[in-house]
């Protein structure tokens, strides 16, 4: 999988948030094969950039690190965090947040082209947080955008994939586009019906960190990943109406 | 054998319980605190002081459950005004599956209806259909614990000095506690610090008799009762090394937190913010880690209170040589 320019070998990509201790987090990441985390700056800065100790634990993890706006509500908070990640962790990967609604975490997609328009302007690779919305990705694309990210259901929620229809018309619109699916997924079968769906990769967080063994669970998800993507290469059959049977009837003894 | 002459360095409450228990037994100990006062650099002067073994399981290894339950049986007998009224844990219906999430992960406790919380907590009737109810947990007041303990310790003949500022290599004594948290990052380079934010209000129209923990995807809380209507709200959990004031976030989130808890503390007063940095490992356990003539006791990390008496005990166990060779060397267990 090519984001950016870059080749990427797992197409599970794994957040850093919510684990038990930073021992577990770095076990799920080793157990998820993951080549990409991501990394929240906003809660864990300040105004001293003091979350030096976990950024340090992060980039100690050997795998490429892609920050992220979360917790941002204006397009000056995030182009600023953005700006911020840059200097951190030394890449002008960004995974854009612009939340627009506190309860459902949905985004601002207007603020997110916005702010995608000005990173982008300003040498930033943006993978932004967005809906399922056609228009919208098309607008993002023409802010400068090379990847997407559409979400599967609101984050954390682990509620899977909320809108076939519209992530399938997403994926019918731009073959070529990464696409990754962004937050809602719960569970392995979700993250392996997205990759059926076809879509490049998958990015999770909250459905390995707050499972009973996390470590387990980045296992299963990387497997479930790899399987959705085998079975997208692989052309599924269609589904139809009509039963039809795997052996022939014709010959078969008959009891009459 | 005579006994050792041990000099504890921290006066909080990892080096204050360390500091009784060898009193206990009969060890010759002082205390040395960078601090003019009891608390005045101490992140346990800021910690919800609950008690809470099985509640913590749903977020920490079992193995502080396992030694935090030490601390239902030592801090009664140390701190008489410790209260063993248990922990009620509440969700608002809208979070309910929160509540499943934390009964899938904790242990010893019973599922409480309507009824029952109201028999509880008489001023959270009504206010929430489902809870859990952990009988057997306790809590404290952290800074009324720190002051007794350091007054028994007075009692016993054990020194606090304050205004002194030494690192473990040049004290004069048998043996050296450090008990410094974070710190002690000088010596533990593998110490991490995590902020912690707290407020306490003062309210006369609700009465708490025990922790309310309360459940939310994105922000969990929970408020202490403390004396003369005081409530200890905490606490938020940054990855960051950084004692600066609390941000206009933090305190928005725990003051709606409480407010989501009852409509009271809306009209609160508030008493204090409080900030400090939590002492942990990467993998968020505590560590006993002997170095020659010096024992570390660090990383308890949000489990000061909880967790303080098992490590303290295994400190005195093996400073008065009593079973050196059961001990772990660089672990607690």
């Amino acid at each position: 999988m090519d984001l950016y320019g870059v080749e990427i070998a797992s197409r599970l990509l794994l957040g850093t948030g919510k684990y038990p201790s930073p021992a577990i987090m770095t076990e799920a990441v080793t157990a998820s094969g993951t080549g990409v985390v991501t990394v929240s700056l906003r809660r864990e800065s300040g105004s001293q950039r003091s979350g030096q100790d976990f950024w340090a634990m992060i980039r100690g993890l050997g795998v490429r690190i892609l920050p992220n706006t979360a917790g941002c509500y204006s397009v000056k908070e995030a182009v600023t965090t953005a700006q911020m990640a840059r200097d951190v962790f030394g890449t002008s990967w960004i995974k854009l947040e612009v939340i627009g609604d506190a309860d459902t975490l949905q985004p601002d997609v207007f603020g997110l082209v916005e702010a995608a328009t000005i990173l982008a302007g300003d040498g930033f690779e943006v993978f932004p947080y967005t809906t399922e919305d056609l228009v919208v990705a098309e607008r993002l694309l023409e802010a400068g955008c090379r990847v997407l990210m559409p979400w599967a259901s609101p984050i954390g929620s682990g509620k899977g994939l909320n809108n076939v229809f519209g992530l399938r018309t997403l994926r019918a619109h731009f073959p070529e586009v990464p696409l990754i699916v962004d937050a809602g997924i719960g569970l392995p079968s979700h993250a392996a019906a997205a990759m059926e769906l076809g879509y490049d990769a998958v990015l999770l967080n909250t459905a390995v960190a707050l499972a009973g063994d996390p470590t387990a669970m980045a296992g299963a998800f990387a497997k479930a990943v790899e399987a959705g993507r085998a079975a997208y290469l692989a052309a599924p059959m269609e589904p139809r109406d009509m039963a039809a049977p795997s052996t022939p009837m014709i010959g078969k003894a008959s009891l009459e | 054998m005579s006994s050792p002459r041990v000099t504890v360095i921290g006066a909080g409450v990892a080096g204050l319980v360390a500091a009784t228990e060898l009193a206990g037994r009969g060890v010759s100990v002082e205390v040395i605190e960078r601090a003019s006062r009891i608390g005045e650099r101490a992140c346990s002067w800021f910690a919800g002081g609950m008690l809470a073994p099985w509640c913590e399981q749903v977020n920490a290894e079992p193995t502080v459950s396992m030694l935090g339950q030490i601390a239902l049986d030592w801090w009664p007998r140390h701190f008489p005004a410790t209260r063993r009224n248990g922990t009620l844990v509440v969700a608002p219906p809208r979070d309910a599956s929160e509540l499943v999430h934390f009964a899938r992960h904790a242990e010893r406790f019973e599922w409480a209806d309507t009824t029952r919380i109201g028999e509880l907590e008489p001023d959270l009737r009504g206010r929430f259909r489902k809870a859990l109810f952990f009988a057997e947990e306790a809590h404290l007041d952290p800074r009324q614990a720190l002051t007794a303990l350091a007054g028994s310790l007075a009692d016993m003949g054990v020194p606090i000095r304050f205004d002194t500022d030494a690192s473990p290599a040049n004290i004069d004594a048998d043996h050296v506690l450090d008990c410094r948290g974070f710190a002690a990052r000088d010596t533990l380079t593998e110490l991490r610090g995590v902020r912690g934010e707290m407020v306490i209000v003062r309210s006369k129209e609700i009465t708490l008799s025990r922790p309310v923990r309360l459940l939310h995807p994105r922000f969990p809380l929970y408020v202490v009762p403390r004396a003369d209507g005081l409530f200890m709200i905490g606490a938020t959990m940054l990855e960051r090394a950084d004692s600066g004031p609390v941000t206009a976030r933090s305190a928005v989130e725990l003051l709606n937190g409480a407010y989501a808890l009852h409509p009271a503390f809306g009209e609160a007063e508030i008493v204090e913010f409080g900030v400090d940095v939590r002492p942990a490992f990467a993998d968020n356990l505590p560590r006993m880690i002997r170095r020659g003539r010096t024992t570390c006791l660090n990383g308890l990390y949000r489990h000061g209170f909880l967790l303080a008496p098992a490590l303290a005990r295994q400190a005195a166990t093996a400073l008065c040589g009593m079973s050196l060779e059961n001990l772990h060397e660089d672990h607690c267990q």
